[in-house]
């Protein structure tokens, strides 16, 4: 009886408040995205820094920003930090963290950049760090690629193409299914 | 602890608990009915139609709130969206989807409908006045926010699960971001035999 009452209870606490019952499966960390870029494009080397796996995803109609995502390696003995980035194909770039807080997805600008510790591997990928296109000065397409210049606090600059990849085509990735 | 305390301690947690069913049963919110969807709202879809909280009826439905100037969870909702309704076959048809903006300032009824065409002509983009998105968030209880950058930029955060409706505009779950196809186009699947 009284766990009766009780799973009752809570069944309908459950029932009351959906959004609490989310997952927080979107927490978990993200899987290294590197064996789903869309183009294998050959690593760019700057000082100790090896970048891999870089591309961005297309734009729908009307719509002014981008993300840009790829695979940061510091293969020195000092740690490093991506401090900006620019590019042509963009009035601005910032690099964003994108969490997922409850049901609730929320974009934080990283003004201080993104560190990479000596022998450490960072993933830019969807659903999380990413870089920031916005203003646009063009939509990006499907297939073109876009240039960016990435500046290292140690490393220094370096400009790679991002090759442009379908707008859902590197879909975020396969999270665990713990859902209830 | 005496087997009296004990005693005691269960029995008074049954009626607490009791109590608590009581009012979570007979009290506001009653189970069975939902408490979300509702409202009073009256904004366009991309075509200039009139949409009310009756649109959200006759059929099941998908929600989701979003905007255009959403670099990742938006599009790729719309892509999942898209997909979704490709793997249910000719039931596709029983399901009505919905993307209603969070940022009616800059996603004006011809920006709204290009942005979700251009993924899915099956899903409507919806827009308004200030107040009335503002209506339909409170009505599912969805969250928004306005975060300022530098100058005129800024950015919005807010709830990124597709609302599923029943086809009488009743909340009847969530597909949460990055949920698995399978789980998804399952429980669409489910939404659609429910009616």
């Amino acid at each position: 009886m009284k766990t009766m009452l009780f799973l009752a209870a809570a069944l309908l606490l459950a029932a009351n408040s959906p959004a609490l019952a989310q997952s927080d499966s979107a927490n978990t960390p993200t899987p290294d995205m590197s064996a789903m870029a869309a183009d294998p494009l050959a690593p760019v080397t700057v000082g100790d820094i090896e970048i891999t796996d870089a591309f961005a995803r297309a734009t729908l109609p009307n719509a002014p920003v981008a993300g840009g995502y790829l695979t940061i390696t510091n293969k020195g003995t000092e740690d490093d930090r991506l401090v900006s980035a620019t590019s042509p194909a963009a009035g601005k770039v910032e690099l964003h963290e994108m969490s997922m807080q409850n049901d609730v997805m929320k974009m934080a600008p990283l003004p201080d950049g993104v560190a990479i510790a000596a022998g450490e591997t960072v993933s830019l990928s969807p659903g999380g760090v990413h870089i920031m296109f916005m203003q646009l000065a063009k939509p990006f397409v499907e297939g073109e690629s876009v240039p960016i210049t990435l500046k290292f606090e140690k490393a220094g600059e370096v400009t790679l193409d991002l090759s442009i990849s379908g707008v859902g085509a590197d879909s975020p990735p396969a999270m665990h299914d713990m859902k209830m | 602890m005496t087997l009296r305390t004990i005693r005691i301690g269960l029995w008074t947690a049954v009626v607490l608990l009791a109590a608590l069913a009581t009012f979570l049963y007979f009290g506001p919110g009653r189970p069975g009915q939902t408490v979300l969807g509702g409202g009073d709202y009256v904004l366009e879809d991309g075509t200039g139609a009139k949409v009310t909280p009756a649109t959200l009826t006759g059929k099941p439905s998908m929600l989701f709130f979003g905007y255009t100037h959403c670099p990742d969870v938006c599009p790729t909702t719309l892509a999942d969206m898209a997909s979704w309704y490709e793997q249910l076959g000719p039931d596709a048809d029983k399901l009505n989807a919905f993307f209603v903006t969070i940022d009616p300032e800059r996603d004006t009824p011809a920006v709204i409908n290009d942005y979700v065409h251009a993924v899915s002509d099956r899903v409507t983009g919806i827009t308004g006045t200030r107040p009335e998105i503002d209506k339909i968030i409170a009505a599912w209880k969805a969250f928004s926010e306005k975060v300022p950058g530098e100058g005129d930029d800024y950015i919005m955060n807010h709830t990124a699960s597709v609302f599923l409706i029943n086809s009488e505009g009743g909340f009847e779950g969530t597909i949460a971001y990055g949920e698995s196809q399978d789980i998804a186009v399952a429980k669409l699947k489910k939404l659609i035999a429910k009616g």
